[in-house]
């Protein structure tokens, strides 16, 4: 019962960020499968969890408690449920291939993979703490490595990206700051902790106030429109696999937090800023899909289009019910793996062409048969083709969502049109058509970008075909969260 | 036949005088030494003298004394030590040559 | 064993596709014998079905695939009348278009692509076909929408091509996401998606989204079957290749939007409003097309509005309660306009052009593909007894029974025009003399023109099961299961039939074999109708002008919108903070720090002074230490 497992999670890249620092910068592959094993055996224990998790149970399970600073009575609590199971391995997952994506990396390896772990244990630690000032110091935690990792890895405008990223998104965790020391004031006794701060019921205009503060830290990390222009920037300027795990794990941290903080601990302020919730979210599907369409930079066309997908999943919180939750979560899941691929596909073709701009390319499907399969899968998946992942997550939101209203719906399936146009427009413009005789001699996607590759896909596929694989992991949590939110179950 | 104490203070008191007389004056380094030698033996003077006219045991001034006169040997060796080294550097034993520790 | 027969129907082609696209490099010119062998094999599983479901049986059978809230989504299969006749269809057109492809696509660098593609669309139909459930359905539906698109754009060197994949993939998406709403929608009102459950939830339920239900799965039909206003994308979907016409865009996918009103018919049924939309939305389609066919000088094209005129007739039929007739045209058209379209292929592959214009005389050159191709044009013209007679002389007495003598009257009219450009395209194409002497016609291999011969029966025999001869055994079969569209002969509808299409032909004989200069004065005759046929009514004009110009705008205003204005308040921010940071350097550096210089200053002021005292000569602090103790003992003897 006391197992460790969920310490062991965080805390091992943290041990391999610390070895790291002990290895001359001379043995570059050294560090490199250091962190490599590393990010793998936290998969192994990611395995592990899973095995252990009961998917039947709604509650919090293999619980970690210790008293951290009596003084405020902050405590060291873990705890894992159907919420941040998807969220833990899907960063597991995304962390592994990030890191054989990032072998291509070839400057300051040391400090790269350094950073980069101690990332990961940011990231793992978001999603599994349970006390309120441990997420904070996690959440804050993710930043600074992020920082550098863009500041001096990235491209040409890195050090602007860099800073808009940290100071924007450090902005809003203030607000959340306050928010959470709101919350530990108003809570008898004073407490950090989530379990207990839920059996408080606050006033609902306190509700109101706290839910809004900590929307802006979340809503800014999520992004949701107007919060949302780090976003293309972070992305355009950051290296490959920071780019993979911006848009795979750390987007999902704010909406993580809307399921695990603002909705179980505000439902009256929850319901009432619903419609308001549907109302960005709509807005940022449609306006973050016709922003996609007017890009000629392929990465910015990708980032974009996180914004018009994470929309998703924030219409599906607002539609507080069961299928609009189960969708919004899997699209959390689906959206990951999804662009994360994506964002790789980009890499890789930038590495070999040192472009992005969408119109200089064309007929790319002749020279790069494999790669032009791959970029399509992706594509396709992220349109949301049926059969594939994207499809069963957009399916189930829009399905919540016209229960909760149907003229939100309707505007929001213009953005699936748009994710269509957008996409395949893209495809057009760099698999097919005439071959630019510049381009005649790209060389073929290697074995290790396709093995960075295939794992996503094999995912795609398979919750694509069979959702309930993962559906039944989230569904008993999500369910009794719309109990205690005071939601229909249907 | 005792010589009475006051003789002995007045012998110690004129040495010290004479010791003060020369560290304030000479120019010589080697001359402040050997007059900050004169200072330490007027006071062993005094001890011995002390010691001996009071009802202590005779041995406690004595000691003393001793301990002082271990104590000047050592300093004297460091002093010209550090004299030598001056001298090494700056060709001079003359204290207005060597302020290198003004302002 | 029948259970697993049935799942092996759409497995093993997708078992096919698989092998090709993953191995695609080792199986190289075995793509096509592995895609031929699965759906050959799904074909054997499929007709013993067939016949049980003649026989009376019905088969279903489902598993749990998702909860959705307190419901369950349950994916099955259900194979009944309706399903049985498109399995009939699909699994046979879809083999022999296979057989046809080894010889059409002989030599291509992408031969065993084009066969894992055409396997995963077989895949998708047969998913679709025997599907008993709405999502399910549409899953398959969209799958054959992607293979769809990659087919069109196969040649995607070609700009055309690639262009018209993208044209029809996102032309039919609004239509998808209609049909999708729709699912929403008719979940909404009736709670269940299953195609067996419709009737008995339907009944006495009025509502409200019922018949906006309807509606939308007519909007999917639209975009899926190219009716209008959403035809545009059919033509430009030539650009496949021909036998990807003949499959995809001929005779299976497009119908299944056809199929798709067949299928929720019930929900047609309900809601009578919609009816109507259904039957006009396809008699504009079976008009306009026919009238743009007319002028049409690509032998592929020509084809493709044709398919969208018959499309508007099968709708037209459904529209107007002819569910038989809807059906069975659907049927009867797979086989003549599979045909048709392999025997212009024949006609491309034997001369290297698809321009009617250069073609001509090549009868004696390609007698079996001419005889086929004479065979489907009779029976799409409507000559008895091939079967494109009984099919359309069902839809034409629809129409008729319905009483709505516009629509039949128009339908009449498009069952000339169809007759006249069918026959305009035979002679140009077979008869006269030959127009263009580079051309050395050649005929087909035996792959290409045996699938055209087993066609060609089926073109000709596939009316007589709905005959009267035959005892209407067709209509009774299939309206087994549902309320009935059954009529009894029309002599005069019959009559009228016949007429038209020997009219039609009798016309395009005279203007294009007989009096060859009839052709040009009826151009310059009827010059603002030629305008209209030859310009499609300026569709793709107005929606380019109208849709994608103003979408593609919106898409970079917004995008400016986001960099100034949205970006602008982020970096403003940033700006106006990094103001307020300047503000409080200058006060810092000149107010607060000024202080602390002063303190500074005054202590480096009073420390020059005093530090004068410290000489560095060793017999000054010796001085000062004794006369301090002097002075000290000044004080102690004082006291």
């Amino acid at each position: 019962m006391n197992s460790q497992y969920l310490s062991w999670i965080i805390f091992t890249p943290l041990a391999g960020a610390l070895l790291i620092l002990f290895i001359p910068r001379s043995l570059n592959y050294t560090i490199k499968w250091i962190a490599t094993v590393t990010t793998l055996v936290v998969g192994l224990l990611t395995l592990k969890v899973c095995q252990l998790f009961d998917p039947t149970q709604a509650g919090f399970q293999l619980i970690e408690k210790c008293v951290w600073i009596p003084q405020f009575n902050v405590h060291y609590l873990l705890g894992i449920d159907g919420i941040s199971l998807p969220m833990v391995v899907l960063t597991t997952l995304i962390s592994i291939l990030a890191c054989v994506g990032s072998f291509g990396i070839k400057e300051r390896q040391k400090e790269y993979y350094f950073l980069y772990l101690v990332l990961q244990t940011g990231m793992l630690g978001t999603f599994l703490a349970l006390d309120l000032f441990l997420f904070y110091i996690f959440w804050e935690l993710v930043l600074v490595p992020m920082y550098f990792l863009i500041g001096i890895w990235g491209g040409p405008r890195k050090e602007y990206a860099a800073i808009k990223f940290f100071l924007y998104t450090l902005a809003g965790s203030l607000f959340m700051l306050l928010g959470i020391l709101a919350l530990y004031f108003a809570s008898t006794p004073h407490t950090f902790n989530l379990i207990e701060l839920t059996h408080n019921s606050f006033a609902a205009g306190f509700q109101r106030i706290v839910f809004l503060a900590l929307f802006l830290g979340f809503a800014i990390k999520v992004p949701i429109f107007p919060f949302h222009t780090w976003l293309p920037d972070a992305h355009v300027e950051a290296p490959t696999p920071i780019s993979v795990i911006l848009a795979g794990v750390l987007l999902k941290m704010g909406t993580y937090g809307f399921f695990r903080f603002s909705y179980p601990l505000f439902p009256e302020a929850s319901r009432w800023f619903s419609p308001y919730l549907a109302v960005l979210a709509v807005v940022g599907i449609v306006y973050g899909g016709f922003v996609a369409l007017a890009q000629t930079d392929f990465k910015k066309m990708v980032a974009y289009s996180s914004v018009s997908h994470m929309g998703f999943v924030l219409l599906g919180l607002a539609a507080l019910n069961t299928n609009g939750f189960n969708g919004a979560l899997l699209q959390m899941f689906n959206h990951g793996t999804i662009t994360g691929g994506l964002f790789l596909l980009v890499g890789v073709l930038y590495d070999r062409a040192h472009s992005r701009d969408m119109l200089a390319f064309g007929g790319l499907g002749a020279v790069m048969p494999v790669y032009a399969g791959i970029l399509i899968f992706f594509s396709l998946a992220s349109l949301g083709l049926p059969g594939l992942s994207g499809f069963i997550s957009e399916f189930l939101v829009l399905l919540g969502s016209y229960q909760f209203s149907l003229l939100w719906t309707v505007l929001a399936v213009v953005g699936i049109i748009l994710a269509a146009a957008y996409l395949l427009i893209m495809i057009r413009k760099i698999l097919l058509g005439k071959l630019n005789p510049k381009w005649s001699h790209l060389p073929e996607i290697s074995l290790r970008e396709i093995l960075t590759l295939v794992p996503l896909m094999v995912l795609i596929l398979i919750v694509g075909v069979y959702p309930r694989l993962i559906l039944h992991y989230m569904t008993p949590t999500l369910s009794t969260l719309l109990q205690t939110m005071g939601g229909s179950a249907s | 036949m005792m010589i009475p104490l006051e003789h002995y203070l007045i012998f110690a008191a004129t040495l010290f005088a004479i010791g003060i007389y020369g560290a304030l004056i000479r120019r010589n380094i080697i001359g402040i030494l050997i007059s900050i030698e004169l200072m330490l033996n007027a006071v062993n003077v005094n001890l011995v003298a002390f010691s001996r006219s009071t009802s202590l045991a005779p041995e406690t001034g004595q000691v003393f004394a001793i301990f002082v006169i271990a104590v000047a040997a050592a300093s004297v060796a460091v002093g010209l030590a550090i004299v030598i080294a001056l001298y090494r550097v700056r060709k001079s034993v003359y204290t207005e040559d060597i302020h290198l520790l003004k302002w | 064993m029948v259970t697993t027969s049935i799942y092996l129907i759409p497995l093993l082609p997708l078992m096919a596709f698989a092998v090709n696209i993953l191995f695609g490099k080792k199986v190289g010119k075995q793509a096509s014998a592995i895609s031929i062998a699965s759906s050959l094999l799904s074909c054997l599983c499929a007709l013993p079905l067939i016949v049980a479901v003649a026989g009376g049986r019905r088969f279903s059978g489902e598993w749990l695939w998702l909860n959705l809230g307190i419901d369950q989504l349950k994916f099955g299969y259900l194979i009944d009348p309706l399903a049985a006749t498109l399995l009939f269809v699909v699994t046979i057109v879809g083999t022999l278009i296979q057989i046809y492809s080894t010889g059409y696509m002989h030599g291509d660098p992408r031969y065993s692509r084009f066969f894992a593609y055409v396997s995963l669309f077989m895949s998708a139909m047969l998913t679709l076909v025997i599907a008993n459930n709405l999502v399910l359905f549409f899953i398959a539906w969209e799958i054959m929408g992607l293979c769809s698109y990659l087919l069109i754009g196969f040649w995607f060197e070609k700009d055309s091509a690639a262009n018209a994949g993208l044209k029809a993939f996102l032309t039919t998406r609004i239509g998808d996401v209609c049909f999708l709403i729709g699912i929403f929608s008719l979940f909404a009102a009736i709670g269940t998606l299953e195609f067996a459950k419709f009737e008995g939830a339907l009944k006495g339920n009025s509502h409200v989204l019922i018949p906006v239900a309807a509606l939308l799965f007519l909007c999917g039909t639209i975009g899926k079957s190219a009716q209008f206003p959403l035809h545009v994308w059919l033509p430009d979907a030539m650009e496949g290749p021909t036998p990807v016409s003949a499959l995809i865009h001929a005779a299976t996918m497009v119908a299944a939007g056809v199929y798709l009103i067949a299928r929720t018919y019930p929900v047609f049924i309900a809601s009578p409003a919609i009816m109507p939309v259904v039957a006009i939305i396809g008699t504009i389609t079976a008009f306009m097309a026919a009238f743009i066919a007319l002028t049409a000088t690509d032998i592929k094209r020509v084809l493709a509005y044709s398919t969208i005129s018959q499309l508007g007739y099968m709708v037209t039929a459904l529209g107007l309660g002819g569910f038989t007739a809807g059906t069975f045209h659907l049927m009867t058209h797979a086989y003549f306009k599979a045909l048709l379209f392999l025997g212009a292929g024949s006609v491309i592959h034997g001369t290297g052009t698809q321009d009617i214009r250069n073609l001509g005389g090549i009868f004696g050159k390609m007698k079996s593909t001419a005889i086929t191709f004479l065979i489907a044009s009779l029976a799409i013209a409507g000559v008895p007894p091939l079967s494109g007679f009984w099919s359309k002389d069902e839809v034409l007495s629809s129409a008729f029974h319905s009483g709505n003598m516009l629509i039949y009257a128009i339908l009449l009219l498009t069952a000339f025009m169809t007759s006249f450009y069918m026959f305009r395209l035979v002679f140009l194409t077979f008869f006269g003399k030959a127009r263009d002497h580079q051309i050395h016609a050649h005929e087909s291999p035996n792959s290409m023109t045996v699938p055209l011969w087993i066609l060609a029966v089926g073109a000709a025999l596939l009316g007589l099961p709905a005959s009267p001869w035959l005892h209407n055994w067709f209509q009774t079969f299939l309206t087994a299961g549902h309320a009935g569209g059954e009529h009894e002969i029309n002599r005069m509808v019959m009559a009228s039939s016949i007429g038209v299409a020997l009219g039609g032909i009798l016309l395009a004989a005279v203007m294009y074999l007989w009096v060859p200069a009839l052709a040009g004065i009826a151009g310059k005759l009827f010059r603002p109708l030629y305008w209209l046929s030859i310009h499609k009514f300026w569709i793709d004009e107005i929606y380019d002008v109208c849709l994608i110009r103003p979408f593609l705008q919106i898409g970079k205003i917004l995008y400016k919108f986001d960099e100034r204005a949205v970006d602008g308040c982020v970096n403003g921010t940033g700006w106006i903070t990094l103001l307020g940071g300047k503000m409080h350097n200058w006060c810092d550096h000149y107010i607060v720090d000024g202080l602390v210089n002063f303190v500074g200053a005054l202590t480096q002021f009073l420390s020059r002074v005093t530090r004068r005292l410290q000489t560095g000569l060793i017999q000054n602090y010796l001085l000062i230490i004794f006369l301090g103790v002097l002075i000290l003992i000044y004080f102690e003897m004082r006291s």
